[in-house]
């Protein structure tokens, strides 16, 4: 792994509390993701990816352990969240979704619209810009959390399975689409999915997770030059063989959380 | 290949038929929704006058129109109609905006909520006309008695879907707001009281129709003019066909206010 570090998680565990006892859901995870690095995490549901996500997003407190988002400059956020289709908030148009961070931050008028715009046109929202996100496909509305987030410009990006329910003709183009706008930004991307296809194309490396308590227990690096197509990542025999060894590996994972 | 032709005009054909039946039955529909309150009427009419009805308590509608337009030429009707509209509206205001105040509060704030929850749903069974006699006391007979039996009563259906707007806004938008770091002001106006704004709209609608309901009860007591004194002098001396110009002009008023605040929903909230 090259590059300076950007986010360092150090001996991170989480607990909830229930009636019953505490549930640990995150047990020492550590890890590092360099500077321009796209990382997938990848587990079966319930293994706490989402949890350590929220945790790096501030939504979430750690119970014992820290992280680190490098910063170089301070008037930059930390981190933004790409969410699940929901994400998008209804009462606010397409134009006034992806201006939001922004805004929240209350940056000038001039640049706020000028970041929007172009995002706007990124993503192909142009034309939806003045619409209520009710109008729009799921899609669609998947490229305004994806705007939103590119948009406020951050340190680094988190994606909380944003292509989750999309069908998979969309999945592909969103895909292709957010890793054209990744390789024009280079941003650092920590992106939580369950489709193993999805992590294979997008990642520089991905982190298997395995479930109860959550714990990261194998790490495989894709070296597929980029700028990579789907087509690329079927073709290549070694990827169907990295598929074959996530798959394993989360294979046994869902069995032990059945016994 | 001029059978195919011909096999695609007929099926055309046949669409478009099914399309104008389609239509018609929609206009059909729609002149049932208006003809319905026209039959009731001349039901009514002919009722009493062939004396199936007893006309001394149900005189016919056109002598009601007839009373209605001599209490018009008269000026009794402005009096009374402008009395208990000031009322209302003002009564409903003084519900309405400390209802959503407190509402707000207690979606935003749990120890709020935990305070003022056990309280609400105390009060909120006990019907405000119940307390008019104390009301009239502390506030004599006038204007104030009324607005403040309006205000009462407004007040709990407000509260209660405000704080229930605030607590149904899926959870995923507060995340969004604290991840993009969000001011507590902006949190207030740009999710909290938008997120809230359909379900309290609702509380809104209903507090209106109590509003009507509590007029007429406030002003038959301890009253000397509006809607509800005229209802209750006209069926106290007898003269029903007064009485029910009292009560359509209730139910006029109504509706009015339901389509009123109809198209304000639509107004407010586009994105629905």
């Amino acid at each position: 792994m090259e590059g300076k570090p950007k986010i360092t998680v150090d001996g991170l565990m989480k607990a909830f509390y229930k009636k019953q006892g505490s549930v640990i859901a995150l047990e020492d995870i550590s890890l590092t993701v360099a500077e321009g690095e796209f990382v997938c995490l990848v587990g079966p549901s319930g293994c706490g990816k989402t949890t350590l996500l929220r945790i790096l997003a501030g939504l979430e407190q750690p119970s014992v352990g820290s992280f680190t988002i490098a910063s170089e400059t301070n008037n930059r956020p930390l981190q933004s969240m790409v969410f699940q289709e929901r994400g998008v908030i209804p009462w606010l148009t397409v134009r006034e979704n992806v201006a939001f961070g922004l805004k929240m931050r209350n940056l000038p008028k001039a640049f706020i619209n000028e970041r929007t715009d172009f995002y706007l046109k990124k993503t192909g929202l142009e034309r939806f810009a003045s619409l209520y996100p009710k109008e729009l496909s799921g899609g669609m509305k998947q490229r305004v959390s994806i705007a939103r987030a590119f948009a406020n410009d951050p340190e680094i990006l988190l994606m909380d399975e944003p292509f989750g329910a999309l069908d998979e003709q969309n999945r592909f183009i969103l895909q292709e689409e957010l890793l054209s706008i990744w390789a024009e930004t280079k941003k650092t991307v920590l992106f939580i999915t369950h489709s193993i296809d999805e992590a294979l194309l997008l990642s520089d490396r991905i982190l298997l997770m395995g479930a109860q308590p959550g714990k990261i227990i194998e790490e495989i690096i894709i070296d597929v030059p980029r700028p990579r197509k789907m087509e690329d990542v079927r073709k290549d025999p070694e990827m169907a063989t990295k598929f074959i060894e996530i798959w394993r590996h989360l294979q046994e994972e869902v069995q032990k959380s059945r016994e | 290949m001029e059978t195919q032709e011909l096999a695609r005009n007929k099926s055309f054909e046949v669409e478009q038929r099914e399309w104008k039946l389609r239509q018609r039955k929609e206009r059909g529909k729609q002149l049932l929704t208006i003809v319905s309150p026209l039959f009731l009427l001349v039901l009514w009419e002919v009722m009493s006058r062939t004396g199936i009805l007893d006309i001394r308590f149900f005189p016919p509608p056109s002598t009601i129109v007839q009373t209605f337009y001599d209490m018009v030429v008269s000026g009794v009707m402005a009096k009374h109609v402008g009395v208990s509209l000031y009322r209302i509206f003002i009564g409903f205001l003084a519900g309405v905006i400390p209802g959503i105040i407190v509402g707000l509060l207690m979606g935003l704030y749990s120890p709020i909520r935990h305070f003022v929850q056990p309280i609400v749903m105390a009060l909120m069974p006990i019907p405000t006309l119940a307390l008019l006699p104390i009301i009239i006391i502390l506030f004599g007979i006038g204007d104030l008695s009324k607005v403040v039996t309006i205000a009462g009563s407004v007040f709990f259906p407000v509260v209660i879907n405000t704080a229930a707007g605030v607590l149904n806004i899926d959870k995923i938008y507060l995340d969004v707001a604290s991840n993009y770091q969000t001011s507590r002001w902006n949190f207030f106006f740009k999710i909290a009281l938008p997120g809230a704004l359909p379900v309290m709209l609702e509380g809104i609608q209903m507090g209106q129709a109590i509003a009507l309901l509590t007029i007429v009860a406030a002003e038959m007591m301890g009253a000397t003019s509006g809607i509800g004194y005229l209802i209750w002098t006209s069926y106290k001396a007898f003269l029903l066909p007064e009485m029910y110009v009292g009560l359509i002009l209730i139910s006029f008023f109504g509706y009015l206010f339901s389509l009123i605040l109809r198209a304000l929903q639509n107004k407010l909230l586009p994105w629905r």
